[in-house]
């Protein structure tokens, strides 16, 4: 009985029963403020959850590490949806969306809430499998809304990658199967965290080990990272923007948070491999090789989503180089990418229909011809560069002073890595957001609240972080282990 | 060691659907691949079964249902019609000539004997069996995504290799419904998605060869309006 009661599951049940209702609706506006509006209802439940933690049932649980990650995923789906909601109305005004395909546009948008949530609070490898495969094919089809041929073949190869990358997670989740059920028995209990995570000591470090292998490979493609990020900028330029936004700002942090997940595990066995090398290799690599491939962008959405694989390296590589400190940075990081790549995604939005076009090229002088919209971004991507005083500052200090302080010579490529991205970025900021005001320019009557709300809660993490907060981090750091 | 009658049995049709994996990778007409994948569902649900009545657990007879009743039939079926209805023409377009292809499967074979065999003492002979075959087929599988060119064919490379996750799923002792059912489930989701950009892709471009829609790749899209 109790567990009917499980506030989880008013969580995850608001967003689906919103999918069943939008599907239904034919009216865009309507829609549109019912979707922000169920988002808003899933954001307070979220909150709700950081007085009263329900207890843990079989199927879904909440602890420390995923909490942060539940309010994050809502608050920023329910900013999301506000920004979509006055970019869409333009979409359909200038004739790129009928009503037909945004009405399931809003349904797709709140299924895939309710299965990143479902993803971040199962208490079971199976269900999050299935959760975060569910969140794919959601984004798969949302990214070929538009029906152009660019469209298409994005989320055809979205596709192709993302299903061979789950499907090789699939077998590594099969595998930690294998190695729970010899010491908690068959059943579904060997497929429960919190089971897997208490008795990890005994497992079998062999089959953990070539579990782990298939599980960083195969979530490591959702996250990302390279050399399996081929899907990521395709999907995140032919896509609404707004779906650009959730795909950065959340779907990426799912499947890492997958990964960490699994990372506890074989933190809990002596015998099994550390994970930290194979980690720091992908991320640094990721790195280094978007922020080479950040200079020869000429596509707006492009090029921030290159500037995600390279957040994303460097968050990577923050868990690999592990430790109280570095786990920090990583999970400080995470939320602050998360925060700031979807405001620039809402200002990169609502540049695209401004100037009509997402060559970089072509859009200049921002500041002048659009000051509210041209500044919120000229912050935005100040603060993704890891300027001083936004938090990301803060973060990409710690993840490079923790490895110095661990392993000095692999913070020499991580601080070439950081100010080659440093320079791609202020090199295209000056170019689109300064200078004379070319092309065509549209009046748009655009929300800049959510911008502006997520950049202000960035000033506010590299100024003061609360003392609660940074106690919670601190604990969840250690949960993570070395 | 035992290798009873019980472990022959898993072990001939654990090994009969690797074979069809190879089969998959030399057949040259779509009507061919087809029959090959469907043919290899139907070991897949053998296999199923076959566990099912050794481990004493009823409900992988549901899994061997759905890889018989989806998998060999429905899918094969429906997929028939849709490459008889477009009347796309019936051999396969491969990158890498077929020798070499097979050459690969068999190195990505062995690759997985080496992973899988020395750590899976303790699992059991089944388990450890059934997830070397099931590895090597999910590999071949990916090696035909990445061959073939054809949207049809890597449809099936995909679905092929996700009979060699549900080959893995069944081999484990006690393994629960979940898995299995959201391996069903993804290939029906993965079905539906697939038949939507099938006739998508043929209202734009009037084919089925990816190689048309690969003019577009990275930033070259530069002139886009």
């Amino acid at each position: 009985m109790s567990d009917l009661l499980n506030t989880v599951y008013l969580l995850l049940g608001i967003p689906l029963v919103a999918a069943v209702v939008l599907v239904a609706l034919p009216w865009h506006r309507v829609s549109s403020i019912l979707n922000a509006l169920a988002s808003l209802a899933t954001l307070l439940v979220a909150v709700s959850l950081l007085g009263h933690r329900p207890e843990v049932s079989s199927f879904v649980f909440i602890d420390d590490l995923n909490i942060s990650l539940v309010v994050l995923t809502c608050l920023v789906a329910f900013t999301t949806a506000w920004f979509s909601a006055s970019y869409i109305a333009h979409e359909v005004e200038i004739g790129r969306l009928t009503p037909t395909s945004l009405r399931f546009y809003h349904a797709m948008y709140q299924f895939l809430t309710f299965s990143m949530v479902l993803a971040l609070c199962a208490n079971n490898i199976g269900v999050m499998w299935v959760a975060i495969e569910a969140a794919t094919l959601t984004t798969v089809v949302m990214v070929s809304i538009y029906r152009t041929r660019e469209a298409i073949e994005a989320s055809w190869k979205y596709f192709i990658l993302g299903s061979v990358g789950i499907a090789l997670a699939l077998f590594g989740t099969i595998l930690i199967y294998l190695a729970g059920q010899s010491v908690i028995g068959p059943g579904i209990e060997a497929l429960a965290w919190t089971e897997l995570h208490v008795r990890a000591a005994k497992f079998d470090p062999n089959i953990l080990n070539l579990a782990f292998v298939f599980l960083l490979v195969g979530y490591g493609t959702k996250v990302g990272l390279a050399p399996l990020h081929a899907w990521l900028p395709d999907a995140h330029a032919e896509g609404p923007t707004p779906i650009s936004a959730v795909l950065s700002g959340l779907l990426l942090n799912v499947a890492l948070y997958a990964v960490l997940r699994f990372k506890m595990i074989l933190a809990g066995n002596a015998g099994a491999l550390a994970p930290g090398p194979l980690m720091l290799t992908m991320g640094l690599s990721s790195l280094l090789l978007a922020s080479v491939m950040l200079y020869r962008r000429r596509d707006i959405k492009r090029f921030f989503a290159y500037s995600s694989i390279e957040h994303m390296g460097i968050i990577t590589f923050a868990f690999g180089v592990g430790g109280p400190l570095a786990n920090f940075a990583g999970l400080l990081h995470m939320a602050l990418h998360s925060l700031t790549k979807s405001a620039i995604f809402y200002s990169v939005g609502h540049i695209a229909q401004a100037k009509g076009t997402q060559k970089i090229s072509d859009i200049s002088g921002l500041t002048t011809s659009h000051p509210m919209l041209g500044w919120g971004f000229v912050l935005g991507v100040a603060a993704i560069a890891g300027l001083p005083p936004m938090g990301l500052f803060m973060s990409e200090f710690l993840v490079v002073t923790s490895a110095m302080a661990r392993q000095p010579w692999l913070a020499v490529p991580v601080v070439v890595g950081l100010l080659m991205a440093f320079g791609a970025l202020v090199w295209r900021l000056q170019q689109v957001a300064f200078g004379e005001p070319r092309g065509e320019s549209a009046k748009i009557s655009a929300s800049l609240l959510p911008l502006y709300l997520h950049l202000a809660l960035v000033l506010v993490a590299g100024l003061w972080l609360p003392g609660p907060l940074v106690a919670w981090f601190q604990n969840v750091a250690r949960l993570l282990g070395s | 060691m035992l290798y009873g009658l019980d472990f022959d049995i898993a072990h001939t049709l654990g090994t009969s659907v690797l074979l069809l994996s190879f089969a998959l990778l030399y057949q040259r007409r779509l009507t061919g691949v087809l029959e090959a994948f469907a043919l290899q569902a139907v070991f897949v649900a053998a296999a199923a079964a076959w566990q099912a009545w050794s481990q004493d657990a009823p409900h992988l007879y549901i899994t061997a249902g759905i890889a018989l009743g989806f998998k060999a039939i429905a899918i094969p079926l429906a997929l028939g019609h849709i490459v008889r209805k477009l009347g796309i023409h019936r051999t396969v377009e491969t990158v890498v000539g077929v020798n070499l292809t097979l050459l690969a499967g068999v190195a990505l074979v062995a690759l997985s004997i080496l992973l899988v065999f020395p750590v899976t003492f303790a699992s059991g002979n089944v388990a450890r069996e059934n997830l070397t075959l099931a590895l090597s087929v999910v590999l071949l599988g990916l090696l035909m995504m990445i061959t073939r060119r054809n949207a049809v064919t890597q449809v099936i490379g995909f679905m092929s290799l996700e009979n060699g996750l549900v080959l893995a799923a069944v081999g484990v002792k006690g393994m629960p419904l979940v898995v299995e059912g959201s391996v069903a489930f993804s290939v029906l989701v993965a079905f539906i998605i697939f038949g939507m950009f099938f006739f998508r892709i043929r209202e734009r471009f009037d084919t089925l060869d990816l190689q048309y829609l690969e003019t577009f790749r990275g930033d070259r899209q530069v002139d886009r309006p």
